[in-house]
């Protein structure tokens, strides 16, 4: 088979040397609509139509019209402005959750993965943090500190941290052992040499995934914590809680579900391709020749 | 060397192949991949398809198979078996005939075999499929299969599970497997490459038994001319999807007609041990006693290198030739300090560097530098060629900019162009990536180069030209290289010494022409007479002379 793979490449045409990174058509698109979402919700508070959190009894449940573009929910309030505001909070709780986790698991795995001695202390640690209920941990936390955004972030991300931890040493654990990591040691280089410029690039392709999936579960998580009460107040809109009340309405007015719904799904989508387009740009073998 | 010259004129044809045109299409259009093959193969016949990788050989026994991969198609030509047009069949009919009437054994018999199912019923599930046989019946059919292939206690075998054979085993039971249907075509997809020297020649007579005994037509594909001399009665030239020489094994051998045929034939290293070199006095290793263990101590240790010692001067080669298993890697990683070793000395250029810490043997790590096997992997895919250059040189203080000229001036010493700098590994033949792992090794300016299979996963002209500049560099830098090799014709050319090992110790050290000459242990005899072709002189077209027949003069 290797032989067939060889007739592919050598038949291909020669690629030009030192190509300047070129973005796909599909990552061109998701950056435009993640750059509409993420402006729309930074200035959202001098653009929004109504006050977000203005009820209007006589306009409960109304459906799209020109005054509520999206309708309202069941205590009459604007829904395209909630989700504009709600917007704020689930981004910056998903993007820093996503960072943060991702940013400790990176270098705990990095230490595990090449550090045998590191790794059944650090690993057993993660154990013991992975057989802690997320939900329960948060409460501890909301319970001791309050409840705040930082104890809700920090709340989400620690129960992330083993999952990266875990994808981070797998690869090290793999790739340390390529000729090419021997290749440097006999070359002279130093530990941290070997570590960030041979073997962290191998990471990156799983975390860019890793790190999507956390943001995007982290909106939903911070949605269910303000729904047992135990996350940022449910007067606060959030993605997560917009749709956690929408649920009671779910059978007479489905958009208090599926507007919230899109815009996340939509969000989601986007930071995916892109992530997918970054690691393709960051591999020279999967680098796509400017077309 | 005797070879086959049986006369098939009167056989009944197996296989016809004519005019047979392989294309692969895609966004830059249609290219051919193979160009109007024809190809006819006789009852009993062996013929054997040769060439470097690319050249289109697996794709042709792939297209007879019907099991190109999506990107390829066939757009032209005939293939008939037993006078049938295979093109013409539905895949539904293909799928009642593989097996049945052409079957296939593959390079690598650990991944074409299910890990999970035991072995016994991999072979039932054939009989389940293409017979009517009932349970107890299909099960006496696999035992006795079994025994064909003269595989022992086959009761047990048939109960194994693929991990727990050897593999000369699992490419019996792959035999077994393709022949319990008898075929009337079996393609065997160089089905001894990843086996030692000793079990090819095994699997090789097991073949050639089978093929008699059913009169199967053999097409083998391989691009070991040793394998094709002992096995072939007719011998098909292949490169770059076009048949470049087909006919009998012996007159292809001994006068080829085509330029192509002679260049690769000349590439071929012959098995007599090169001219000795005048020795030099200017020892740059020293390896005495070394050894290394596993597990605990007393009699439970397991030794993969046991009490191992030879001596390299400047400018000369010493070989480590041993089949897999017998630790000769693991002796060149415990001399490079990859590993740590048991016991012993390794005298580098007067200091004993065995017991070093690794911060006091850093500035010694210099002057021992390696160059591994698979030159796919040991260059760092996401680093320009520049950057894997001057990795080395930067460590030991050397500025970007000196070391980026000196790596400039290496690249083309090693015969690649200077822009080579700015690509990456990709974009580069094995060959060619091969050459820039020696660039790197010797931009450290060695004293001391280790060589681990260094040629092994190489092309036989690739590999003559990568000899070639072993040579060039060792002439002209003084560096004393430690070769390590499985293959005996290598060792052969390039070694002025050779060690010999087996599991873990060395059973024959000397110079080359003594040891392969005249070797004085059974295990490098053994080794030696397995060597496929050895009989034969390739790159002269002619029968080796007695006298430089390697194993001595008892060859007849």
């Amino acid at each position: 088979m290797t032989e067939i793979l060889k007739t592919l490449v050598e038949a291909a045409p020669p690629g030009r040397t030192r190509r300047i990174p070129q973005m796909g058509m599909t990552a061109k698109i998701a950056l435009t609509i993640l750059m509409v979402i993420v402006i729309l919700t930074v200035i959202a508070p001098w653009i929004v139509p109504h006050d977000p959190l203005q009820m209007d009894p006589l306009a409960r449940l109304k459906g799209p019209s020109l005054d509520h573009l999206l309708g309202t929910d069941n205590f009459g309030r604007d829904l395209l402005s909630r989700i504009m505001i709600g917007g704020r909070l689930s981004l910056m709780i998903g993007v820093a959750t996503a960072c943060v986790s991702v940013g400790l698991g990176l270098i705990l795995g990095l230490v595990a993965g090449f550090f045998r001695r590191a790794d059944a202390v650090i690993m057993r640690l993660m154990d013991a943090l992975m057989a802690i209920p997320s939900i329960l941990l948060a409460i501890a936390l909301v319970a001791l500190n309050g409840a705040s955004v930082g104890s809700v972030i920090a709340a989400i991300t620690l129960p992330e941290i083993p999952r990266v931890v875990r994808v981070v040493r797998a690869v090290i654990l793999s790739a340390r052992e390529e000729p090419y990591v021997e290749a440097a040691i006999s070359l002279g280089s130093r530990t941290p040499l070997i570590l960030f410029r041979h073997l962290l690039p191998n990471t990156l392709a799983p975390l860019i995934v890793q790190g999507t999936y956390i943001l995007a579960s982290a909106i939903l998580a911070e949605a269910v914590l303000s729904f047992l009460g135990a996350g940022v107040s449910t007067e606060t809109p959030t993605w997560g809680n917009i749709m956690a009340e929408g649920r009671m309405f779910f059978r007479i007015k489905p958009e208090l579900i599926l507007f919230p719904g899109l815009v996340l799904s939509l969000c989601i989508l986007s930071v995916n391709l892109l992530g997918d387009a970054a690691r393709d740009m960051l591999d020279p073998r999967l680098r796509k020749s400017a077309r | 060397m005797q070879f086959k010259s049986r006369s098939f004129d009167a056989a009944e044809i197996a296989v016809e192949i004519k005019g047979l045109e392989v294309a692969t299409a895609d966004a830059a259009g249609v290219r051919p991949v193979l160009h109007g093959i024809d190809l006819r193969i006789r009852k009993g016949e062996t013929v054997c398809l040769v060439g470097e990788s690319g050249s289109g050989k697996s794709v042709t026994s792939l297209a007879v198979m019907q099991l190109l991969p999506a990107s390829l198609s066939v757009a032209a030509g005939q293939i008939n078996l037993q006078g049938q047009n295979l093109r013409a069949l539905a895949p539904g009919q293909m799928r009642a005939l593989r097996a049945a009437r052409v079957a296939m054994i593959f390079q690598e018999p650990m991944t074409a075999l299910n890990p999970v199912l035991r072995v016994g019923d991999q072979i039932a599930e054939v009989l389940a499929i293409h017979t009517a046989l009932s349970a107890s019946q299909r099960r006496r059919r696999v035992l006795s299969i079994l025994e064909q292939v003269h595989l022992p206690d086959v009761e047990r075998i048939s109960r194994s599970y693929p991990h727990q054979l050897s593999g000369g085993q699992r490419q019996r039971i792959m035999i077994a497997m393709a022949l319990v249907l008898e075929p009337v075509l079996l393609i065997a997809d160089e089905p001894t490459t990843a086996l030692d020297v000793t079990t090819q020649k095994q699997i090789l007579s097991l073949i050639d038994e089978l093929q008699q005994k059913y009169g199967t037509a053999v097409l083998f594909i391989t691009h070991d001319m040793g394998v094709v001399a002992e096995i072939a009665d007719t011998v098909h030239v292949m490169r770059h999807g076009q048949m470049v020489e087909h006919g009998a094994v012996r007159p292809l051998l001994s006068a080829p007609r085509q330029d192509y045929t002679r260049h690769l034939l000349a590439a071929v290293p012959s098995l007599a041990p090169r001219p000795a070199r005048s020795a030099s006095e200017n020892i740059v290793l020293r390896v005495e006693g070394l050894s290394k263990s596993y597990g605990r101590t007393g009699d439970r240790r397991t030794y993969a290198v046991k009490d191992v010692g030879f001596t390299l001067s400047r400018g000369r080669t010493v070989g480590i030739v041993g089949e897999s298993g017998s630790g000769k890697s693991t002796l060149a990683r415990c001399i490079m300090r990859l590993i740590a070793p048991s016991a012993g000395q390794i005298d580098l250029m007067g200091t004993d560097i065995a017991t070093l810490s690794p911060k006091a043997f850093r500035p010694h790590r210099r002057k021992l530098q390696v160059v591994f096997q698979d030159p796919m992997r040991s260059l760092n895919p996401r680093w320009t060629i520049g950057d894997c250059l001057v990795e080395g040189p930067v460590n030991y203080g050397s500025s970007r900019g000196d070391a980026l000229k000196e790596a400039a001036r290496m690249i083309e010493i090693v015969g690649l162009p200077r822009d080579a700098l700015n690509r990456y590994p990709h974009m580069f033949s094995g060959g060619q990536r091969q050459r820039i792992a020696i660039a790197r090794a010797v931009m450290m300016k060695p004293d001391v180069l280790i060589a681990d299979e260094a040629v092994s996963a190489l092309d036989v002209s690739v590999q003559a030209q990568v000899l070639q500049l072993f040579d060039d560099l060792q002439a002209e830098l003084g560096l004393g290289i430690l070769f390590i090799t499985h293959d005996l014709r290598v060792a052969a050319q390039i070694c002025d010494e050779v060690l010999v090992m087996k599991q873990g110790e060395a059973v024959e050290y000397g110079a080359a022409a003594k040891v392969l000459g005249a070797p004085e242990h059974a295990y490098t005899r053994a080794l030696i007479e397995a060597a496929p072709g050895r009989g034969w002189d390739f790159r002269n077209f002619r029968p080796l002379p007695l006298r430089l027949q390697a194993g001595g003069a008892d060859d007849q």
